[in-house]
């Protein structure tokens, strides 16, 4: 944790630093990101999008000459994590749409990180190569082979230097553990194993081991009538590895310790907002389905978003979370409209910042909210290729309610729901974030004095 | 989504809960919601909003059966679940079906593109989906996607890539799977 850094004060300002992606009328469906991630250092960002390709950022060196100007990220390396395929015995259409990214904490010069789509899941090893054996006897340079005959010589290859080549090998893929969709992967503290969650069971791997899991949740019931609810998110904690947390459709989190049982069906805590039932209709449900959990750097808090707030949640108590922010309350009156269009269902994630003080989420028209946990301010701001201009500062918006419109505010029915920002990341110590919008990556820093 | 296309029959209740609800409008505009959206579809499930959409999700990608056999050894699969509903007349498949009977099956050869027409694609002479290799847009042009190693994830049915259109369905026939694509009669 790094105190002082990240704190919405007064000064704080953001601005633009990168947009990754083309301007285009009518984005190719295969273009959408669907998830953003920084790796352990911040050195990497990682993207994944819908057409099952991975993109991965680095930051370059700063450069002394360039005190003003922070590293900027440059495509680093990019492959086909997975493809669509179509299972016939179950007559099943499965997408190659990358659903979550999680990267490995660096062991060795090779990076990894795991990608899955609905189905499956994979390790990938990205290295660089930076040098090449020359001076084979039975290959020539072009690594034809010779004819032997031609061999008067021997010699011995040395390693030359080459042109920097980064490769992404997949080294595991574990499969077939899934009936139903996977939505999250988390990697535990023991970087040992991971997990795994589809909306009814919780997976259990170990890195070496492809062909078996444990699952180590189970919430289908026996008459799939009963179904009331299925899991949304789910998460180790960062120091425990015996810890994990997972959300539901119905607003409830379970935290589960492995150790109590290797079945985990029954959780060790249960934390449940109560809910004024005069106030129910029959938006209620749908908008309180959690759609994130993200454990805080810390380990004290999980921070939930469902569809109009974000809560932060302490794990001494399970009766209420300790805070409650609105991210667009404005859309309560057009519940509506939004179950018509589906976009009540859209599953918004969060973040914290490195030192736990600021979260952040997007919203809709292509804004995203940041929220400060100590001076409870909050600013809304725009990903658009309006403020695009290098080290432009991002100006403030607002959403108006009322009747009465000021110059620079945007009515509630002018919002473009088209124009949604799911994914996000933080830059795990510094003030420098990844705001995904539709087929476009913004990346914004805070601006340097 | 098939449940919101009913017919709007405007029901003397809703009418009342929409005046009861605008009075407390400002205190509760999701109730306010919730009657509106009751007088758009009346017979939306009395249950609150969430079993459904349960059931959806985890169906989600299903190719689900909705005609009935057309005859003893074959059904027809449609209408992926989640609203694409793709059609197609069964009638010319049938007559194209018909005429194949007695015709021998092309093998592989000349005939390997040929798929459409009366043409019945059998497994075999399909044409392989390459894997994709357009570099996303994030990556720029200059950037090739480089990927050594050999990705051996395949197991024996080695023509499981799909076809990238979408509105596909597949014959489950009693000797065979036979996919098959709009565009054919």
């Amino acid at each position: 944790m790094i105190p002082g850094i990240g704190t919405l004060t007064q000064d704080t300002l953001w601005c633009f630093s990168q947009v990754k992606g083309t301007i285009e009328i009518g984005t190719t469906e295969a273009d959408i990101i669907s998830t953003v991630e920084f790796n352990h250092t911040g050195e990497l960002l990682a993207t994944g999008d819908k057409g099952g390709r991975v993109v991965i950022f680095q930051r370059e060196q700063e450069s002394k000459n360039q005190v003003h100007r922070r590293g900027e990220y440059n495509v680093y390396s990019t492959f086909q994590s997975h493809e669509p395929e179509f299972d016939y015995l179950k007559s099943l259409e499965i997408e190659e749409k990358i659903n979550k990214i999680r990267w490995l904490p660096q062991q060795n010069a090779a990076y990894f990180l795991l990608s899955t789509n609905d189905k499956t899941v994979k390790l990938w090893k990205v290295s660089e190569r930076d040098k090449r054996p020359e001076g084979y006897n039975l290959k020539d340079e072009e690594g034809r082979l010779r004819d032997p005959a031609t061999i008067t010589t021997l010699r011995v290859p040395v390693l030359r230097p080459m042109d920097l080549m980064v490769e992404a090998t997949p080294r595991r893929v574990f499969a077939n553990a899934h009936t139903y969709h996977i939505n999250s992967i988390s990697v535990n503290s023991d970087y040992e194993t991971y997990m795994s969650a589809d909306d009814l069971r919780i997976n259990l791997w170990n890195f070496e081991i492809t062909n078996q899991s444990f699952n180590i949740v189970d919430i289908k019931p026996a008459n799939m009538e009963e179904l009331t609810e299925v899991i949304t998110a789910a998460e180790f904690h960062p120091h425990h590895c015996n810890t994990f947390v997972y959300s539901s459709s119905k607003g409830t989190i379970r935290l589960c310790d492995m150790r109590a049982s290797a079945l985990c069906d029954r959780h060790t805590k249960f934390f449940e907002e109560p809910e004024d039932p005069s106030n129910r209709s029959f938006f209620s449900e749908i908008i309180s389905s959690i759609s994130d959990v993200k454990f805080s750097h810390s380990g004290r808090y999980i921070m939930t978003r469902d569809y109009l707030t974000v809560k932060v949640w302490d794990l001494n108590m399970e009766n209420r979370p300790i805070e409650t922010y609105q991210v667009h309350d404005y859309l309560r009156s057009k519940l509506c409209s939004l179950y018509e269009n589906d976009c009540i269902f859209d599953k918004f994630e969060c973040v914290w910042n490195g030192s736990d003080s600021v979260i952040m989420t997007g919203s809709y028209n292509n804004f995203f909210r940041m929220f400060d946990r100590n001076t409870k301010r909050d600013v809304t701001l725009e990903a658009s290729r309006e403020n695009s201009k290098p080290r432009a500062i991002l100006k403030p918006r607002k959403v108006c309610v009322g009747g009465k419109r000021r110059k620079d505010e945007i009515s509630v029915d002018s919002l473009d729901f088209s124009k949604k920002i799911l994914h996000t990341a933080w830059h795990p110590s510094e003030n420098i974030i990844a705001v995904a919008a539709t087929n476009n990556l913004y990346i914004f820093q805070d601006k340097v004095n | 989504m098939s449940q919101k296309q009913e017919e709007e029959n405007p029901a003397e209740e809703t009418g009342e809960e929409k005046q009861d609800t605008q009075e407390k409008e400002g205190i509760l505009p999701e109730r306010a919601e919730e009657a509106k959206l009751k007088a758009k579809y009346p017979s939306l499930g009395q249950k609150p909003g969430g079993s459904d959409f349960l059931m959806k999700r985890l169906q989600k990608g299903v190719w689900g059966i909705i005609s009935y056999p057309l005859s003893l050894d074959v059904l027809l699969c449609v209408d992926k679940i989640e609203g694409e509903t793709s059609y197609f007349d069964s009638g010319d498949y049938n007559m194209a079906k018909a005429k194949m009977k007695n015709k021998q099956l092309p093998s592989a050869g000349p005939d390997k593109n040929l798929v459409t027409g009366d043409h019945i694609p059998t497994p075999q002479d399909l044409p392989q989906r390459k894997s994709s290799l357009v570099t996303s847009k994030l990556a720029g042009q200059s950037h090739l996607i480089i990927q050594a190693g050999v990705q051996c994830l395949l197991s024996s049915w080695d023509y499981r890539h799909v076809p990238p259109c979408p509105g596909n369905f597949c014959i489950f026939g009693r000797d065979g799977v036979s996919p098959c694509w709009p565009g054919q009669s």
